[in-house]
């Protein structure tokens, strides 16, 4: 803080040298401009590191090997509820296939509501597709492509791209389903959701929300206020 | 007040002590009482126009106060200021943090893009924002605004931010605004002392401690994305994100103007910036306009893409799409 204040003073008195020269001399100058030296060198250096992300960036330079981009998957096929508990108080969950394959495919049932049984009370929005437009009736642990050919339930970004087209390019150009991870491969990995991470096959519209999140906007809330 | 000082003095000095200034020897004629008047007076008005310098705030050391501007900065000049600085934050706030100083990547040009197809309000990416980048938890402060505005209307300036219902409303669209990263930053050419200016990959951003919270950038900015620390940030010490960089999220001085840096700390290391990673429509898209494959320059060659008052030739690097 002394030091401070002597930068000050000698600031001063230059200052005053300079402006009233013509008029007066100052016996005190020497020591202004000790004071003023003396506060110039200020911070000395100790020793030099090489920082941190240089050396990253080299590294990554050396090899410009690409990181891969990792679309999550579905686990499988389903598994149905049934509302049984076995011995350890576990649910009871059930594959497509425990009851699909005692009982043959009605191709006249093609939305929910005509379902009196069992999925009754699904609900569906998704076009005017049937339910064996997707899943497979050769197979219910599957799923099946518009030309009849079988895909898995892990691979349902075939189906889903079949129809949906624009949404599956956007998605190949990262401009579709969001991202985690590095915007640059040549840095770090990235992983992608795929189509039913956000959208249920069976309705589809990203459902609605409730914002949780509010800045306490200072300004800008009392001028939308008055409108 | 000063002159009625320094004339009585006269004749006492110039009788018995050795005066400090030659011109008090002189005999008192009207000529050297009007030069000591006027030289009294002027060395008056010069303590007095540098006596500001005189006071340092408390909540400012020595060391802050003399702090050069970050360009000014050697290496080692960096090393000391960002330790000292992870002190203070210790001492503060009680997180240890790591500042860094991650320098843009070469050839790269940073831009961002939102799909107001997709965006439903949700408000995750303010969110994020704060949780990232250390804002004043008090005031849940964020680098970004999610309008709520009315299908049709294209002006931002009627947007609401105080929606709080299910969104997306079917009469509304949600136009979150954060800074663009001007290629003309109206805010730059409005600060009087240059402690904001624009990066080589076009981030556009403040030295917190060279501004001195004038907020002339803050009234240039068309798009409302500059904020101001009413107050030293409240954060508790589990919450504080330890990843900092010097000019982005370290936590700032009361005083300074913030605002949106393109999560530079993460985005120069090459990883997704926040309110990216935390968007659950994945309306957000981010990268490198200079990479022709780019998913930014995807965006701009196939979709129909608007900038925000684009009127006032601020040349935008932020850009608005619909599917």
């Amino acid at each position: 803080m002394s030091g401070w204040r002597g930068v000050i003073t000698s600031v001063i008195l230059l200052a005053m040298l300079a402006g009233v020269t013509a008029t007066m001399q100052i016996r005190a100058s020497s020591d202004a401009e000790d004071g003023g030296s003396g506060a110039e060198a200020l911070p000395d250096g100790s020793s030099v590191i090489h920082e941190k992300p240089s050396a990253v960036s080299s590294n990554t330079l050396v090899q410009p090997e690409t990181f891969p981009v990792t679309v999550r998957k579905p686990s499988g096929p389903p598994r149905v509820a049934t509302n049984l508990k076995d011995i350890h108080g576990e649910a009871v969950t059930v594959a497509c296939s425990t009851c699909h394959s005692t009982r043959s495919p009605n191709l006249q049932n093609k939305t929910p509501h005509s379902l009196d049984e069992f999925h009754s009370g699904m609900k569906f929005t998704h076009g005017t597709v049937s339910c064996l437009s997707c899943h497979n009736a050769a197979d219910y642990d599957s799923l099946q492509l518009a030309d009849g050919h079988r895909v898995e339930f892990t691979d349902v970004m075939t189906l889903c791209g079949q129809c949906h087209g624009p949404q599956m390019k956007d998605y190949e150009h990262g401009v579709h389903g969001g991202l985690n991870g590095y915007w640059d491969l040549s840095r770090g990995p990235q992983q992608k959701n795929n189509c039913v991470d956000c959208h249920n096959p069976h309705t589809p519209q990203f459902p609605k929300m409730q914002p949780t999140f509010k800045p306490k906007d200072r300004f800008l809330e009392q001028s939308r206020s008055e409108h | 007040m000063t002159t009625d000082n320094a004339s009585p003095q006269e004749p006492h000095d110039g009788e018995h002590l050795k005066p400090l200034l030659p011109i008090l020897d002189q005999h008192s004629t009207r000529r050297t009482l009007l030069k000591t008047a006027g030289a009294a007076l002027g060395l008056a008005a010069f303590g007095e126009a540098l006596s500001p310098l005189m006071v340092i705030p408390e909540n400012v050391s020595v060391d802050e106060f003399l702090q050069q501007h970050y360009k000014e900065l050697t290496d080692e000049d960096k090393k000391k200021v960002f330790a000292r600085l992870e002190a203070e934050t210790k001492e503060r706030f009680g997180a240890n943090v790591t500042i860094t100083d991650a320098k843009p990547i070469p050839g790269v040009r940073f831009a961002y893009a939102i799909n107001v197809s997709k965006c439903n309000g949700n408000g995750k990416c303010m969110e994020a924002c704060n949780k990232e980048n250390n804002h004043h938890r008090g005031v849940d402060q964020s680098y970004i605004r999610v309008l709520e505005m009315t299908k049709g209307s294209m002006d931002m300036e009627h947007g609401s931010t105080t929606y709080d219902h299910t969104v997306p409303q079917d009469d509304k669209f949600y136009l979150p605004v954060q800074c663009q990263q001007c290629d003309n930053p109206p805010c730059v050419s409005a600060c009087p002392i240059e402690a904001t200016w624009k990066e080589d990959d076009g981030i556009v951003v403040v030295d917190y401690n060279w501004c001195i919270g004038c907020r002339y950038c803050e009234a240039a900015c068309p798009y409302h994305a500059r904020r101001f620390n009413w107050e030293l940030p409240e954060i508790p010490a589990e919450e504080v994100n330890p990843n900092q960089g010097y000019l982005s999220n370290r936590i700032r001085p009361q005083g300074a103007m913030e605002k949106c840096h393109f999560c530079l700390h993460r985005t120069r290391e090459g990883r997704a910036p926040a309110c990216q990673e935390a968007c659950p429509t994945g309306a957000r898209v981010f990268g490198d306009l200079n990479d022709p494959d780019s998913a930014i320059n995807y965006v701009l060659k196939n979709k129909r893409v608007f900038v925000l008052k684009e009127e006032l030739g601020t040349k935008p690097s932020f850009f608005y799409f619909f599917d």
